[in-house]
C-alpha cells in the first residue's frame, strides 16, 4: 500500500485515505462557448497515458478533503513529490 | 513404533506421544513433530499422488518448498483445508489427515493409467487436443479433465472460523529467524529501534534447528531477544507479500497446531509497515533431473538432515546420495554419525575436495565420482538405483531405500522480487541474487547468496545412457512438468522463459516453483543454448505461500462485509413489519404488508391511502448539503442546469446536475433558506459523489468563491407526509409556519417548530399530492413519527415504503437519475428542457449541450409506454423493438426503464428510452418476449394529473 505525502496536511499516509481523481492541470475554460467542438471533445475526453511521469490528481478524501497535484511514475508507481492545488506544474 | 525413528536425537518431546490420523489409519508421533516426520518415521513413504499422470509421490523436502506431500486436513464441519504442505503441518493429539487426489485409495489408484498413457500427455496437450469442436469442451473435456487433474477438494460448507487482523509500525522489520536473522535481530536489539522479527516455523531458528551444533548459541539467542524490551517475534507467521513503501502482509497461524482449535481466531493477518526491511528468508536446496527422479524416497538431501536432527527421523535404512554440490557430503556425514548406513555417495562431477573424499573414506562410504543416477527402482518406495559413469561405462546397481539430491541452492529472492527489487545472476552459483533495492531493504545471509554450504557445479539434466525422450525427469514435481516437457517447448518454437512458463506450467503450481524455477531455466538454457540471463526470469508475485481467504477477508464478511445504514425511524419500521430493501448503503422499507398481503396488494393499499387520504413516508436517506457562504447561489448557478441567482430566500426549486459531458449525474429539490444558505438534496446514492463533484469545482476551478459545503445527510431525519389530508393532520403540530396554502405554497420552505422541535419544512411533492417533507434533527425522527402516526389514525394515515413511492413517482411522470437513466441521457433526452437555464451563459455541462452527438437527431428519449393490454406490466430492462418481424437479431430503439402496476389509474404503466421517442407519440412499439410480442403506445411520461391540479391547493 502506497504511502502519498498531502501537501495540505504535510503528513505521509496510507493510500486508502486518498481517491484519484484524474489527469492533473486541465484547466476547465473560463468561456466554453469560445471552444470550438474538436477543442471541446478534447477537453473532456483527450487523456495523457504516458509511461514514466505522470501529472495527476488526488483528494485527501478520509482527511482534509483537498484536492491536490502529484507526479507518479506509472511504471515504478513511486511519487515524485506532491503539490497544492494552484500552484506551477512540476 | 517403527524402527525409523533414530534412538535418540532431535527437538522432539519423546516424553509427548501424540495420536494422529492419515487416510483413516491411526499413527503416533511426538509433540514437535510434522506431519510428514511423524509419518516418514512410521516408515509411510507414499504421501500422494502427482496431479497429472497420478504417480506416487514421497515427501521431496523438509519445509515450505515441498512440491508433493500435499495433505487435506479435517477438523470438523466446515472445518476442512485442502493443499497443505505435510511438511508444515504440526503434529497434535486427534489431527486429521488424509492425501489427495487419488481414487479409490493411495496405493490402488485409478488414475494412475494417466502415466502409463503418459507418452500421450505432452507440454501443451490440453490446448493441441482439445481445441474442437468447442461444446465437446464444455460438457465433455473439461467436465473428465477437472475429475482426473486437480490439487485437493474444495471445501464445500461455509467456514465457521473467525479470522483477525491488526496493523502494525516498526523499525525494523527482519523476515526470518535463521542464524542470519536472529544475529540481525541481537544486533539491533540494543539500539533502542522498534523491531518484528518473524518466522514461518513453530519456533524460531531456521537451519540452526537442523544443527544441534548450533543449538546452545541458539537458546542464548532466544533468551536475550525474549528479554529485549522493543523485539516483538511472530512465529507461526509467514510474510506472504512485500508491497509498496515498506508494507508487508503477513498471517499468523494461530489454532491450527492446538488440539483443540476451534476457539478464538484461527489466523490473523498483519499489515505491517516497517522502516526497514531485512530479508533473511534463507536458500532452498534444488533438486536433480534424472529419471525417476520422483520415486518416494527419493529427497532433498538436506531435508534427509532436517528430519533426522530436527525430528529424530531416518528417511530410510541405507541412503545413497547424488550430489552435485559439496553440501551434500556434509549431509551425509552428519546421517552417517546418526547411525544411518550410507550406500554410496554418487557425484556428478569429476572430482572434489580432498577433504571430502578423506571424510568418507574415514567413514567407510564408498564414492563414485563422475557417476549420475540413470535409474530407480520402486514404485512406492526406492528399492535401488542404478548408476553409471558420465563416460557411459560402469553400469552398476546399488539397492538403497532412499536416494538424496544434492543439487546446490536457490536463494529465496521470493519477497525482494515482490518489492521490485532487480536480480543479477551468479556463474558460480548458478543461481539469481538480489542487486539493487527498490525499498529501504536488504538481504541478508543465505537469501543473498551468502552461505557456508560449500561449492557445486551446475547441471540441467543428468547425463543418462537412455533416450532423452523415453525417461521421466521431472522439473515441476506438483505440475508433473518433466525436462522433455521444456525441451519440447523450445523446440515449438518458444523463446522466452515466461512463454515456456505459461506452455509447460512450469512453476505454476502452488508452490509457485520453488524446487523447480531454475532447473527449468538451466533445461531452457542448454536447448536455447543461450546463456541464463538472456532467456529472463518468471516473476515472483505474492503469497509466497498459498493462505486462507479467511485470513485476507478477516472480519469483513456477513454483517460487517459492507455498513448497513439505518435510519432514526428504522427500528419502527422493523417493529411492524416492513420489508427491506438496500439503497445504496442504506437500508429501506421496501413496504409495509398486513397479515394476508403480498407486495402487490401492500403497495396497491398504500398507494391507495396516499391518493386518498394520507401517506407517510421515511426519506430520511436523501443526500443533503448546506451550502453557505456570500458565493454560494453564485456557485450553485455554475454547478446546475437551473438559474438560482433570483430565487428567493424561503423558496424551492428543482435541481438538475450534469457532467461536464452534458449528461445527467444527480437532481433534487433544494431550498434557499436565506441569501447566503442553501439546503440541497441529492439522490440517496448520489450524496457522497455529488459532494465530491462539487469539492472539486470549488477547489480546483473557482477558488475564488466564498463557500463552504457540508454533508448533513445524517444531521437529519426527514419525514414526507403526502396527500389531501397532510396539512389537516400537520397544521395542529407545528408552531410559527402558516401552512395555509397562500402563505405556504408548493414548492417553498419554512423554519420554525414541530412538537416543540426545530424544523426545516419543505411543501414538496414527489407523488403528486399535497405534500410536505419535515426535517428535524436526527434524534427526534422516530418521536415524531410515531406522533404522526397517532395523530394521523383519523386520517387513513398510512405508512408506505420505497416501492409505492417508485410507483406513486412514475404516474407523475418524475424520473429516477440511475434508473430511468443511464449516465448517457441529457436533459432533452429525459424531456426535462424546463429545468436548463436557457440565458445563463455557462453551467457545468452546457457547452456539451451543443455537441455534434447530443444535437444529432435519433437519440434515444424517455418516453411514456401503454400496453395494450392494460393488464399486462413490461418487464423492467426489456428490449424495445419498432418491427417485431424482423429476423433474429433485431434492431433494438430503446428498452424498458421503469414499469409498475398502476392502481390509482387501473392500469399498467411504463416509462422507457426510446430512438426518437418525442417524435413518435401515439406510434406503436413492441417488446419481444418469450411467450410472445407486446404491444405498446408511446405516451406522454405524465400518466396522471397533468395539470398539476391536486399539488396546488
Ligand atoms: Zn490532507
Amino acid at each position: 500500500m502506497i504511502l502519498i505525502h498531502c501537501p495540505y496536511c504535510d503528513e505521509q499516509r496510507p493510500e486508502i485515505e486518498f481517491a484519484y481523481a484524474g489527469q492533473a492541470h486541465i484547466a476547465r475554460p473560463a468561456n466554453p462557448d469560445s471552444y470550438s467542438d474538436e477543442e471541446w471533445e478534447r477537453f473532456l475526453f483527450f487523456r495523457a497515458n504516458p509511461r514514466g511521469r505522470h501529472h495527476e490528481r488526488w483528494r485527501h478524501t478520509h482527511g482534509c478533503g483537498r484536492f491536490f497535484n502529484a507526479v507518479r511514475d506509472t511504471v515504478t508507481d513511486k511519487f515524485e513529490t506532491t503539490y497544492k492545488a494552484g500552484e506551477p506544474r512540476k | 513404533m517403527s524402527g525409523y525413528r533414530l534412538p535418540a536425537g532431535g527437538r522432539v518431546d519423546r516424553s509427548k506421544p501424540v495420536t494422529f490420523r492419515f487416510d483413516g489409519k491411526t499413527y503416533q508421533g511426538f509433540a514437535g513433530d510434522t506431519l510428514a516426520s511423524a509419518l516418514l518415521a512410521n516408515g509411510v513413504t507414499l504421501f500422494g499422488r502427482s496431479f497429472k499422470y497420478h504417480r506416487p509421490r514421497g515427501v521431496l523436502a523438509a519445509g515450505n518448498e515441498e512440491p508433493n506431500a500435499l495433505v487435506s486436513i479435517h477438523r470438523g464441519p466446515g472445518r476442512f483445508t485442502p493443499n497443505l504442505r505435510a511438511t508444515n503441518v504440526e503434529l497434535h493429539d486427534g489431527l486429521n489427515a488424509s492425501s489427495q487426489n487419488r481414487w479409490p485409495s493411495l496405493k490402488t489408484d485409478f488414475g494412475a493409467i494417466n502415466d502409463r498413457l503418459g507418452m500421450f500427455f505432452p507440454a501443451g496437450f490440453y490446448n493441441k487436443t482439445f481445441m474442437w469442436p468447442r461444446s465437446f469442451w464444455e460438457r465433455l473435456y473439461e467436465p473428465a479433465i477437472r475429475k482426473m487433474a486437480g490439487l485437493g477438494d474444495a471445501p464445500t460448507e461455509n467456514d465457521p472460523d473467525t479470522y483477525t487482523a491488526t496493523y502494525a509500525h516498526c523499525d525494523l522489520l527482519i523476515v526470518g529467524a535463521g542464524p542470519a536473522g536472529l544475529d540481525a535481530a541481537l544486533e539491533a536489539s540494543g539500539t533502542g529501534k522498534r523491531v518484528i522479527l518473524i518466522d514461518e516455523q513453530d519456533e524460531a531458528g531456521g537451519g540452526a534447528l537442523a544443527d544441534p551444533a548450533l543449538w546452545p548459541w541458539l537458546e542464548r539467542s532466544m533468551k536475550a531477544l525474549n528479554a529485549a524490551a522493543k523485539v516483538t517475534i511472530l512465529t507461526r507467521t509467514t510474510a506472504f507479500g512485500y508491497y509498496h513503501d515498506n508494507f508487508i502482509g503477513a498471517v499468523e497461524r494461530l489454532t491450527d497446531h492446538l488440539p483443540e482449535n476451534s476457539d478464538g481466531p484461527r489466523e490473523k493477518l498483519w499489515r505491517i509497515r516497517a522502516g526497514e526491511v531485512l530479508l533473511a528468508q534463507g536458500a532452498i536446496e534444488r533438486p536433480l533431473v534424472f529419471d525417476g527422479n520422483d520415486t518416494p524416497g527419493v529427497m532433498l538431501s538436506s531435508a534427509a538432515k532436517t528430519f533426522a536432527n530436527r525430528y529424530g527421523v531416518a528417511v530410510g535404512k541405507s541412503l545413497a546420495l547424488m550430489a552435485v554440490h559439496d553440501s551434500g557430503w556434509h549431509d551425509v556425514f552428519a546421517l552417517k554419525k546418526a547411525g544411518i548406513a550410507i550406500a554410496a555417495i554418487i557425484d556428478a562431477r569429476t572430482d572434489v575436495d580432498g577433504d571430502l573424499k578423506a571424510e568418507a573414506a574415514a567413514l567407510g562410504i564408498s564414492v563414485h565420482l563422475d557417476h549420475s543416477v540413470i535409474g530407480v527402482s520402486g514404485r512406492h518406495q526406492v528399492n535401488s538405483i542404478e548408476i553409471c559413469a558420465n563416460n557411459g561405462n560402469a553400469r552398476r546397481t546399488i539397492p538403497c531405500d532412499a536416494l538424496l539430491m544434492a543439487g546446490g541452492w536457490t536463494p529465496s529472492v521470493h519477497l525482494w522480487s515482490h518489492s521490485k527489487g532487480s536480480l543479477k545472476w551468479r556463474d558460480d552459483l548458478g543461481a539469481y541474487v538480489p542487486d539493487q533495492a527498490n525499498e529501504n531493504c536488504r538481504s541478508i545471509g543465505a537469501c543473498a547468496g551468502d552461505w557456508d554450504f560449500g561449492k557445486g557445479a551446475v547441471f540441467d539434466v543428468l547425463p543418462t545412457l537412455r533416450d532423452q525422450a523415453r525417461i521421466k525427469a521431472f522439473v515441476d514435481f506438483q505440475n508433473d512438468v518433466t525436462a522433455k516437457d521444456i525441451n519440447l517447448a523450445v523446440r515449438e518454437g518458444f523463446r522466452s522463459i515466461e512463454h515456456i512458463k505459461r506452455y509447460t506450467t512450469n512453476g505454476m503450481a502452488t508452490d509457485q516453483g520453488k524446487t523447480s524455477n531454475l532447473n527449468g531455466l538451466q533445461i531452457a538454457s542448454t536447448a536455447l543454448a543461450k546463456a541464463v540471463p538472456d532467456i529472463g526470469l518468471t516473476t515472483f508475485r505474492p503469497p509466497y505461500t498459498p493462505q486462507t481467504f479467511g485470513a485476507l477477508a478477516g472480519h469483513a464478511k456477513g454483517a460487517l462485509f459492507q455498513a448497513t445504514r439505518t435510519t432514526n425511524i428504522d427500528g419502527w419500521a422493523e417493529e411492524n413489519g416492513a420489508v427491506f430493501e438496500l439503497v445504496a448503503q442504506w437500508r429501506r422499507a421496501r413496504y409495509f404488508p398486513q397479515p394476508g398481503e403480498d407486495m402487490h396488494a401492500a403497495v396497491n393499499r398504500e398507494c391507495r391511502a396516499v391518493r386518498g387520504g394520507v401517506g407517510i413516508f421515511d426519506a430520511s436517506t436523501l443526500g443533503k448539503i448546506e451550502v453557505v457562504g456570500p458565493d454560494a447561489a453564485e456557485f450553485l448557478n455554475r454547478m446546475y442546469t437551473n438559474p438560482w441567482k433570483a430565487l428567493e430566500p424561503g423558496r424551492c426549486r428543482y435541481g438538475l446536475l450534469l457532467k461536464e459531458d452534458g449528461f445527467i449525474t444527480d437532481d433534487g429539490v433544494s431550498a434557499r433558506l436565506a441569501p447566503d444558505r442553501f439546503h440541497l438534496t441529492t439522490t440517496t446514492g448520489g450524496a457522497a459523489r455529488v459532494l465530491n463533484m462539487m469539492e472539486d469545482y470549488l477547489q480546483t476551478e473557482w477558488p475564488d468563491l466564498n463557500v463552504w459545503l457540508t454533508s448533513t445527510t445524517e444531521q437529519y431525519a426527514v419525514i414526507a407526509l403526502q396527500g389531501p389530508n397532510a396539512r389537516k393532520l400537520l397544521e395542529p403540530l407545528v408552531q410559527g409556519i402558516d401552512l395555509s396554502p397562500e402563505a405556504f405554497p408548493h414548492m417553498t420552505v419554512r423554519e420554525g417548530l414541530i412538537c416543540g422541535v426545530p424544523t426545516r419544512l419543505f411543501r414538496v411533492s414527489f407523488t403528486g399530492e399535497l405534500g410536505f417533507e419535515i426535517n428535524v434533527p436526527t434524534a427526534y425522527g422516530r418521536a415524531l413519527w410515531e406522533r404522526l402516526m397517532a395523530d394521523g389514525a383519523d386520517y387513513g394515515i398510512t405508512p408506505y415504503g420505497t416501492e409505492a413511492m417508485h410507483v406513486l413517482r412514475a404516474e407523475k411522470g418524475f424520473i429516477i437519475v440511475g434508473q430511468d437513466t443511464d449516465g448517457t441521457v441529457t436533459p432533452y433526452d429525459a424531456g426535462l428542457d424546463w429545468a436548463v437555464g436557457k440565458k445563463k451563459p455557462d453551467f457545468v455541462g452546457r457547452r456539451s449541450l451543443a455537441r455534434p452527438d447530443i444535437v444529432a437527431a435519433g437519440r434515444k428519449q424517455l418516453v411514456g409506454l401503454l400496453t395494450e393490454d392494460p393488464n399486462m406490466v413490461l418487464e423492467e430492462g426489456a428490449q424495445i423493438v419498432a418491427d417485431p418481424k424482423q429476423p433474429v437479431p433485431m434492431t433494438m430503439i430503446g428498452h424498458v426503464t421503469s414499469s409498475y402496476w398502476s392502481e390509482t389509474l387501473g392500469r399498467s404503466i411504463a416509462i422507457g428510452l426510446v430512438a426518437n421517442g418525442h417524435a413518435i407519440m401515439g406510434e406503436t412499439i413492441y417488446v419481444p418476449m418469450p411467450d410472445g410480442v407486446i404491444r405498446a403506445t408511446v405516451t406522454s411520461m405524465v400518466f396522471y394529473d397533468p395539470e398539476g391540479a391536486r399539488l396546488h391547493v
